[in-house]
């Protein structure tokens, strides 16, 4: 059974001139040990979907419809207090922006403790203690600088001690989002080879929520390509790669410079995404495709198998 | 190094800043702690051509963009514009260079002010420089640049507020108001880094044509160093304050010599599964600028790193034709 398992999830925001519509029917499933990537640009609406995963929408946000199947069992009519006991113990979250998460104010050894007191309030602190330098250890940190402040960490530091931080009540998925941004390349690729072996060694699920393709291709065995808030392309990540169908998918990948290989003329999608209050009827990329047809305009396209690989996308071309 | 062709040259630059302590510690030592972000660098852009100026946070290479622009002071050393020397220049001698010398921003949603009409935004360095005089000379030219930038039909955004356009059309306009004077020289600082990928190539591509279209040279600053391959003739690698390698930038890529150079090609994030960075991804952090390490800044990361290293500071040397590095490793000139 997959740790995790979206249903056609649907969160919306609620706003003065209407509905956002954020995220729609998003399906996927992560299993343990494997990694899912959820690739998109600013506003396809990822963190959303990471957020009501956790239950964390901010007010106005609203699951509207859809399962989202933790270990089988439906998280979505939970109350906050049976959402509690998942949180940290099932799933935990690394968010956006690692460096500005810890609380200046305290130790990081302190806020490691707070989050184990939290959720495993039986713990005695002396165990929380040694635990949390455990983590410490575990994610490449000198035990002894359990004491320092946050301040006194260097930015790779910092989001190696928020790893440490989600992952102390043992979680079955790790959610983390854009776990690459804010950091120089040579301390990011430190950081994703943490990931990968602390998905190996502790057979986590994860769910690696980046803009950046490059990142997802390091540690992620499924993906997700999301546009304006539909998963327009599913499937293993070489698939993806190796051939990418849907034409959003197509033009992510030929922007993206590389570093290696033969250097290649940049690409770029023209247009910009959509307004989600008012998204365009039908398959929401039409505006911006190059092989837009008049179907293209009527029904959103359902994910369906596709290509020569057989992955899921959601195309009229397929 | 300067050549013939160059429009800018940068020699032995130095910017060290001072940091304010503490009266405690002021108690335990005398010495003035500083914070030596440019240690020493020599370089020219070439007219004509984009210059790449990569490295990771902490090595210097936004505060060497703005010392080209005497934007902050240099501690020591010169820049030469157009062969002359104006890092003594005065402030109205400077406003008059500053018409050819023009600088675009990293963040689109800080270097507007929300406060002004795009057209004013772009309309404002023509204003400062004086350089048109009626009212209907600056619309025409506000409206010229505005398309040149594919911001139409110009009429329309001239009278928009920033938050009104989406980060790709700031940095629009960031360009536009960056070429509105026809600069010789321009400093990209991160043009594209906080702009969606899929949007970036169109931002550069713009940039280029502009850049072609008005003769332009341009310093591009950058971590990206797989965007600096796409758009640079030349490139030079910054590491703690100093450029550890310099040359064409597809034989810098393909043929790197300074170990931090092939860690950072190595550390770079390819769009591929089936090539993950494997090996040794190199350890630790780049240390500190206030005390950074002795010798050759790099060798306490450096896998090769032997007694001299620790000592002495590497000379860039032209290790083939057009291709410089300093590293004791490669310390033999290419003869003739």
């Amino acid at each position: 059974m997959p740790v995790l398992q979206l249903d056609k999830l649907t969160t919306n925001y609620r706003t003065l001139r209407g509905w956002v519509r954020a995220a729609e029917d998003v399906s996927f499933s992560v299993e343990r040990g494997e990694a899912l990537g959820i690739v998109g640009e600013s506003g396809c609406g990822k963190t959303t979907v990471a957020l009501s995963i956790l239950k964390l929408l901010p007010s106005g946000g609203k699951i509207r419809k859809g399962k989202i199947l933790f270990n089988g069992q439906d998280i979505v009519p939970l109350s906050t207090k049976e959402m509690r006991k998942i949180r940290w113990t099932g799933i935990s979250i690394v968010f956006q922006g690692a460096m500005n998460a810890l609380n200046p104010v305290f130790k990081v050894e302190d806020q490691i403790v707070e989050a184990i007191k939290l959720h495993e309030p039986d713990v005695p602190k002396a165990d929380a203690r040694k635990r949390a330098e455990g983590l410490f250890e575990m994610v490449g940190i000198e035990p002894s600088r359990i004491t320092n402040y946050p301040h006194e960490f260097s930015g790779g530091m910092r989001q190696r001690a928020l790893i440490a931080m989600a992952l102390a009540c043992n979680p079955q998925l790790l959610i983390a989002d854009e776990p690459g941004t804010a950091l120089d390349v040579v301390v990011q690729a430190q950081v994703l080879q943490l990931m990968r072996s602390l998905k190996e060694k502790l057979g986590l699920g994860m769910i690696v929520i980046s803009h950046d393709l490059s990142i997802v291709a390091e540690i992620c065995e499924n993906v997700a390509i999301m546009y304006a808030g539909n998963v327009v392309e599913y499937g293993k990540a070489e698939e993806i790669f190796k051939e990418p169908l849907h034409p959003y998918t197509q033009g992510l990948i030929g922007a993206f410079p590389s570093i290696k290989g033969e250097k290649k003329k940049l690409a770029s999608i023209p247009g910009q995404p959509p307004d989600l209050l008012h998204p365009p009827t039908g398959c929401r990329f039409h505006p911006r495709c190059p092989y837009v047809m008049d179907v293209c305009k009527g029904e959103r396209p359902e994910l369906k198998k596709g290509g020569s690989t057989n992955h899921p996308v959601a195309c009229y071309l397929y | 190094m300067a050549e013939v062709d160059s429009i800018i040259v940068a020699e032995k630059l130095k910017k060290y800043f001072p940091i304010k302590r503490g009266f405690l510690s002021t108690l335990v030592s005398r010495e003035a702690l500083t914070v030596k972000a440019v240690d020493g660098i020599s370089f020219s852009v070439r007219k004509g051509e984009i210059f790449g100026l990569v490295g990771e946070s902490g090595s210097g290479k936004t505060t060497t963009g703005r010392l080209l622009l005497r934007l902050t002071e240099p501690t020591e050393g010169k820049v030469l514009y157009k062969g002359k020397d104006i890092t003594e220049l005065s402030g109205k001698q400077m406003k008059r260079l500053r018409r050819e010398m023009q600088i675009i921003f990293q963040d689109p949603f800080e270097s507007l002010d929300p406060h002004m009409v795009i057209k004013d935004i772009v309309a404002e360095p023509l204003r400062i420089q004086r350089v048109a005089r009626t009212r209907e000379e600056v619309d025409e030219r506000v409206k010229q640049i505005l398309s040149d930038v594919e911001l139409q039909p110009p009429e329309e955004f001239m009278l928009r507020f920033p938050h009104e356009l989406s980060g790709g059309q700031r940095q629009r306009v960031a360009v536009a108001r960056a070429f509105v004077l026809n600069p010789e020289f321009i400093v990209a600082d991160e043009p594209v880094s906080m702009l969606d990928v899929s949007i970036r190539a169109e931002i550069l591509l713009l940039m280029l044509q502009l850049v072609q279209k008005m003769g332009a040279s341009v310093l591009l600053v950058t971590h990206d160093l797989a965007l600096a391959r796409h758009v640079c003739d030349r490139v030079a690698v910054m590491y703690l304050g100093r450029i550890v390698e310099l040359g064409d930038t597809e034989t810098v890529v393909r043929n790197p010599v300074h170990p931090y150079t092939s860690a950072l090609i190595a550390a770079v994030p390819v769009p591929d599964p089936s090539s993950k960075r494997l090996g040794e991804v190199i350890s630790g952090e780049i240390p500190s600028p206030i005390d950074p390490p002795p010798g050759c800044n790099f060798h306490t990361r450096c896998p090769y790193a032997h007694m001299r290293c620790m000592s002495e500071i590497p000379p860039l040397i032209e290790v083939e034709k057009s291709h410089w590095a300093a590293c004791h490793l490669v310390d033999r000139p290419v003869a003739g």
